[in-house]
């Protein structure tokens, strides 16, 4: 291999073969990495409220883990890109517990105020935070109904690479896309719930009608949270 | 005093005015020490959150914003409206905004997450943000109070006054609807996604760059020793009167809007029962001392025809219109977002439960840099251009 090669040109020789470990743990794509995200695609998560565990953080810690977010002993500052939500109702005192984050809905109102664009959606339905054009104003985190995003109020050390972070900039669940670009079909709160052995959490194609997710919602039905608000979410619960 | 006659003159630079520049200039050091060190620290060292966002930079700031817009008052009924007495002052009106509008600017800018991005924000556009368009609007009006001011200056551009009025006015209405809108536009929080912000931000403007018009005016001219007359100091307290009974009105109509609709309960009765921190600002702040207490001292009787209830009532309202700016901005977001309407929140992320919020020495330094900024600007510019009239004393009785 010559040494001036640029990294696109190695990068597209390497996904043209496929798979290559470079090292214990550090895989290149699977799949073409300059092939683009499109829309025959949509990928979505299903929660089964029933399923989830009041007393299981168990997608939480590989969340925090996954990406590196760090107890930083703030609650209030600190980043939480997906949590457990406690959901009482005071008729009759049923208690529900489901994993809250980012609803990589189709209209995301995070996208629509943030005035430079960072905050956008990709053709497969997930929506990121670009960190390049991120300047820290937080207004998305004041249009987005879920409070689903955090700002980082501190420096930060011992980021990821997969992760990307750093202070002055607002993030939240990327729904793994690290792990679907490199097509592994999960993510990590998906993973770790199906480890637990509650399977509560199951990612997927909503695009694709034979797909696990589609299956279960055709079949049991599913509900967004805050549906008055038209914004066609792309994680959705079942059982509310 | 006529018109036609109208005499401007700068500041005389004495030691009262380069003592004041300098208090002033100590103010904006102070305040950018401050930035510095929360720039380097991160905003962890604020009392802002991930549930408070925004906090007292953006009180400072979009006040600032919103009395620069309202400052152009004067010019306006001057220039669009024909007001003869106004006209003298049209040319501190558009130095008070610009002024103000700088203020306010920079507070935002020195308080975002990655100041260093400014560059960022001015060449990446999404202009379904709000936030997108305010950037034009906010620039555009400097440069629209700038081809103003230098209309006013040039005797020969006299006829082009009233056009480069009209465009200073359609611009701050805009602006200002702009400002609102920032909140207006918000779907999910309940104490926002409401039409009437942009109309009640365009009100709350009249009344604070009123305000800040009258203090400014009256100071320069007791600094400066030029008499200022009754007729015109009380003229300016009666239209301040009626724009902070009209905010009064807005705000009436935003809370019995809000009291109509049964999902909106939750969050009136948080501004309006009088247990929350931000309920008795409304009410002792924003209501008492920033609305009724100066009405009462501009209609009452005793007070009405009292200079210094007049400035007293000014300094009032500005207060007051801080406190509301509080409660509007902090006091919706301490409000708990629902996710799930008729249900109880629990999380570890504060959900269910009204957010913690207690600014900050560096979030005040920030703000009162930006007011710092507004002021060294409008004396800077008071000593080096003829801004002010060398007589604001009464017109004589016509014989």
């Amino acid at each position: 291999m010559s040494l001036d090669l640029t990294r696109r040109e190695f990068l597209q020789g390497a996904g043209a073969a496929g798979a290559l470990t470079l090292a214990p743990g550090v895989f290149l794509y699977a799949k073409d990495p300059e092939a683009p995200v499109t829309d025959a695609v949509r990928w979505g998560l299903l929660v089964d409220t029933q399923v989830c565990q009041e007393d299981c953080n168990a997608c939480v810690d590989a969340c925090n883990e996954e990406h590196n977010l760090q107890d930083l002993g703030r609650p209030e500052t600190d980043a939480q890109w997906i949590r457990k939500l406690n959901v009482r109702d005071p008729l009759g005192g049923r208690t529900i517990s489901l994993p809250m984050m980012c609803q990589h809905c189709e209209n995301p109102p995070c996208v629509d105020v943030c005035p430079t664009g960072a905050s956008f959606r990709r053709e497969d339905g997930i929506v990121l935070v670009d960190k390049h054009t991120c300047i820290g104003c937080r207004y998305c985190m004041m249009a987005c109904p879920y409070k689903a995003r955090s700002f980082i109020h501190e420096n930060l050390t011992e980021q990821l690479p997969d992760a990307p972070r750093g202070k002055g900039c607002v993030e939240s669940c990327t729904m793994c896309v690290h792990k679907v670009d490199a097509g592994e079909n999960t993510t990590a709160c998906a993973e770790a719930c199906h480890k637990d052995g509650h399977q509560a959490i199951l990612f997927g194609d909503l695009n694709d009608p034979d797909s696990e997710i589609s299956k279960r919602i055709r079949e049991f039905g599913a509900t967004q949270i805050r549906a008055d608000l038209g914004l066609n979410t792309g994680v959705r619960y079942q059982n509310l | 005093m006529s018109i036609a006659s109208t005499r401007y003159a700068t500041l005389d630079a004495g030691r009262n005015y380069w003592g004041l520049l300098a208090v002033l200039a100590g103010v904006v050091l102070a305040g950018f020490a401050g930035f510095l060190h929360l720039e380097h620290e991160g905003h962890w060292i604020t009392g802002m959150n991930n549930q408070v966002v925004w906090g007292i930079p953006h009180v400072f700031a979009v006040f600032l914003i919103v009395a620069a817009s309202g400052a152009l008052n004067v010019a306006s009924i001057a220039s669009v409206f024909g007001q003869a007495a106004y006209k003298p002052l049209a040319r501190l009106s558009g130095l008070l905004a610009a002024a103000l509008l700088s203020g306010g600017l920079a507070i935002l800018v020195l308080d975002l997450g990655r100041p260093d991005r400014l560059i960022v924000a001015m060449t990446y556009y999404n202009f379904k943000s709000i936030f997108a368009w305010n950037i034009f609007l906010y620039t555009g009006l400097l440069a629209v109070i700038a081809v103003y001011l230098f209309v006013l200056f040039q005797p020969a551009l006299a006829r082009w006054t009233r056009a480069a009025g009209i465009m200073a006015l359609l611009w701050r209405l805009i602006l200002t609807t702009g400002t609102g809108a920032i909140f207006g536009f918000l779907v999910a929080r309940q104490g926002y996604d409401a039409a009437i912000m942009a109309p009640l931000f365009i009100i709350m403007s009249f009344s604070f760059g009123t305000a800040v018009f009258l203090l400014v005016l009256a100071a320069a001219c007791r600094g400066s020793g030029r008499v200022l007359g009754d007729a015109l100091l009380f003229r300016l307290k009666n239209l301040l009167a009626v724009f902070v009974s009209a905010v009064l009105y807005f705000v009436l109509a935003y809370h019995l809007t809000n009291l109509y609709a049964t999902e909106h309960h939750g969050f009136e009765a948080f501004i309006l029962n009088f247990e929350s921190l931000y309920s008795k600002l409304f009410w002792l702040g924003q209501v008492g001392l920033g609305s009724l207490l100066p009405l009462a001292l501009f209609y009452s009787p005793k007070t009405r025809n009292c200079r210094v209830s007049a400035l007293v009532g000014a300094s009032l309202v500005i207060i007051g219109g801080l406190i509301q700016m509080y409660v509007i901005i902090i006091g919706g977001q301490a409000y708990p977002l629902i996710l799930f309407p008729g249900m109880e929140e629990s999380s570890s992320f504060f959900d269910g439960v009204v957010a913690s919020y207690v600014p900050s020495i560096w979030e005040f330094l920030l703000g009162i840099t930006g007011v710092g900024i507004g002021l060294i600007l409008t004396v800077a510019g008071l000593g080096a251009l003829d801004i002010l009239p060398e007589d604001l004393s009464d017109p004589e009785p016509a014989s």
